[in-house]
């Protein structure tokens, strides 16, 4: 098992913590005057997305967790699990919906996602930053009408909903940015 | 981050940083000499080392001959040989030089650093606080200054008086006020733990804050109140959020320095950690005779930081440790 000294703990090292692996956010090291040292972290719970603050002695072992960030191809949806695929070994793991979570509208298959393993299971799932959809549904919006800068709510191919300008019509793809939720662009 | 982008063979700290670097070094001389402390310089490699239970220091074997045996340890301060230097009559003193500590890193630490160490002979420690003060204010413009005892300070800051509160009312005000941390602290584990991250983030940065009376327990190398034996004459002096330095009216007793060697050897064994040889060469010039004095070590490159208003230690050095 493999494990790591409070001082080799640094931003984004992965741990477990009460069963649950967690990435660490921020470290400092602290002497109080001439007595023990400690460190203090801030760590992030994977599974649940909590953040705890968290004091170690200095030169405790903690437990590593072996989790990695890998780029995986999106395969499909069968309803309850999203499949992807390692571009290099062609190994195909499956994804819940605790892992997609709401990410899940910004699905397109064949797209490259940032998939989170953890003992090789996915625990999240990262999309592209930007996504080209289609719009489904929007409200057809007068041409040329620009006092109002808000724009209109659009459905996408995915069933996301985003805010999106009024000359955007149904049929049109637009680009849209993952990490927010906005419009960019039409595509 | 910012270190990710700049190629490594570059400092850590700017053109400017380094010069106000050297403004300091050379202003600090100025203020002892003007003083009429000797400037002295002692080895940072010596045959021995602190017996203190949280101090690590690093060994270099075979320093002194090829014999296995005769191991130096780069000094985490300079104080016994400081103190040897006492002992022989060489009155007050101070020193610039570099200490080591293993595994003491952070945005505040690097395992080596530049210590500012003097000793007045004939002062007490309330006599050389305000000296601390004085420097400080030279260096800074910072004149606003608070004194609080330890007690003072958990009372003010943390409405706990810790001369009521139990090992485990620590433990409890550790974990509210600063989340989940180790179960089963000593009570000096607590109260360092809260002093450092509870009552330090609070103290107003622009204000020069000096504790004294620290508890009996956490003396290190002070003397006990002899009208009080449950704290020690030790002293820490804030400002900026940092801690900027730490003094003791100096313990004489050449009796109960070597039990307090002892007992922090007991405790080392006790934590599995190795035992340490005290130095014997401290001892005899306690024997001979150390005049009462009053000593202080300040980390000079925090104070650096301070008239930088610098966030982390490696904006003061020319390389901090990720590129020495």
């Amino acid at each position: 098992m493999a494990t790591y000294s409070t001082n080799e703990f640094r931003n984004g090292l992965k741990i477990m913590l009460d069963g649950e692996p967690c990435n660490i956010l921020d470290n400092e090291f602290v002497r109080p005057g001439k007595g023990q040292a400690f460190s203090r972290v801030k760590v992030q719970y994977l599974l649940t997305g909590r953040v705890v603050d968290k004091t170690f002695r200095s030169n405790e072992s903690v437990e590593a967790a072996d989790v990695m960030d890998t780029n995986m191809d999106y395969l499909y949806n069968d309803g309850e699990f999203w499949y992807f695929m390692d571009p290099v070994t062609f190994e195909q793991v499956s994804a819940d919906a605790k892992a997609v979570g709401d990410n899940a509208k910004w699905m397109i298959e064949q797209d490259t996602c940032l998939v989170t393993l953890w003992d090789g299971n996915p625990i999240a799932v990262s999309p592209p930053n930007h996504v080209v959809l289609e719009v489904t549904d929007t409200d057809p919006g007068l041409k040329g009408d620009t006092s109002g800068s808000g724009g209109k709510p659009a459905t996408l191919s995915t069933g996301a909903v985003v805010r999106v300008p009024l000359f955007v019509q149904i049929g049109d793809s637009i680009k849209v940015d993952t990490r927010n939720g906005t419009y960019v662009s039409r595509a | 981050m910012a270190e990710g982008t700049a190629p490594d063979w570059r400092p850590d700290a700017s053109l400017q940083a380094l010069k106000l670097r050297a403004d300091i070094l050379a202003e600090v001389r100025r203020f002892f000499s003007e003083r009429q402390v000797l400037e002295v310089d002692t080895p940072l490699i010596s045959r021995h080392t602190v017996t203190d239970r949280f101090m690590q220091s690093f060994a270099v074997p075979g320093f002194f001959s090829r014999q296995p045996a005769s191991t130096g340890y780069l000094q985490t301060s300079p104080e016994f040989a400081m103190k040897r230097l006492l002992a022989d009559g060489s009155g007050d003193i101070y020193q610039i030089c570099k200490a080591f500590r293993r595994d003491e890193s952070g945005s505040r630490h690097n395992p080596e650093f530049t210590m500012l160490e003097w000793y007045r002979v004939g002062f007490d420690h309330h006599e050389l606080m305000d000296e601390v003060c004085d420097l400080l204010t030279t260096i800074t413009g910072i004149r606003s200054r608070a004194n609080w005892t330890y007690h003072e300070a958990f009372r003010h800051y943390l409405e706990t008086d810790i001369g009521q509160a139990t090992t485990a009312d620590l433990q409890a005000l550790a974990n509210r006020e600063l989340g989940d941390v180790p179960a089963d602290m000593s009570r000096d584990d607590s109260l360092g733990l809260l002093f450092a991250e509870a009552i330090e983030p609070r103290l107003a940065p622009d204000v020069i804050t000096c504790v004294h009376d620290f508890p009996a327990s956490q003396a290190a190398l002070a003397r006990i109140n002899p009208d009080n034996p449950e704290v020690a004459c030790r002293f820490e002096v804030f400002a900026g959020g940092m801690e900027l330095a730490n003094g003791f009216h100096e313990l004489t007793d050449p009796r109960e320095q070597a039990a307090r060697f002892e007992a922090d050897n007991r405790s080392r064994e006790a934590s599995g950690q190795p035992v340490i040889t005290p130095d014997n060469r401290l001892l005899a010039a306690l024997e001979a005779g150390l005049p009462d004095c009053a000593g202080v070590a300040l980390g000079l490159d925090r104070l650096i930081m301070l008239a930088a208003s610098a966030g982390r230690i490696d904006q003061v050095l020319a390389f901090g440790a990720g590129r020495a």
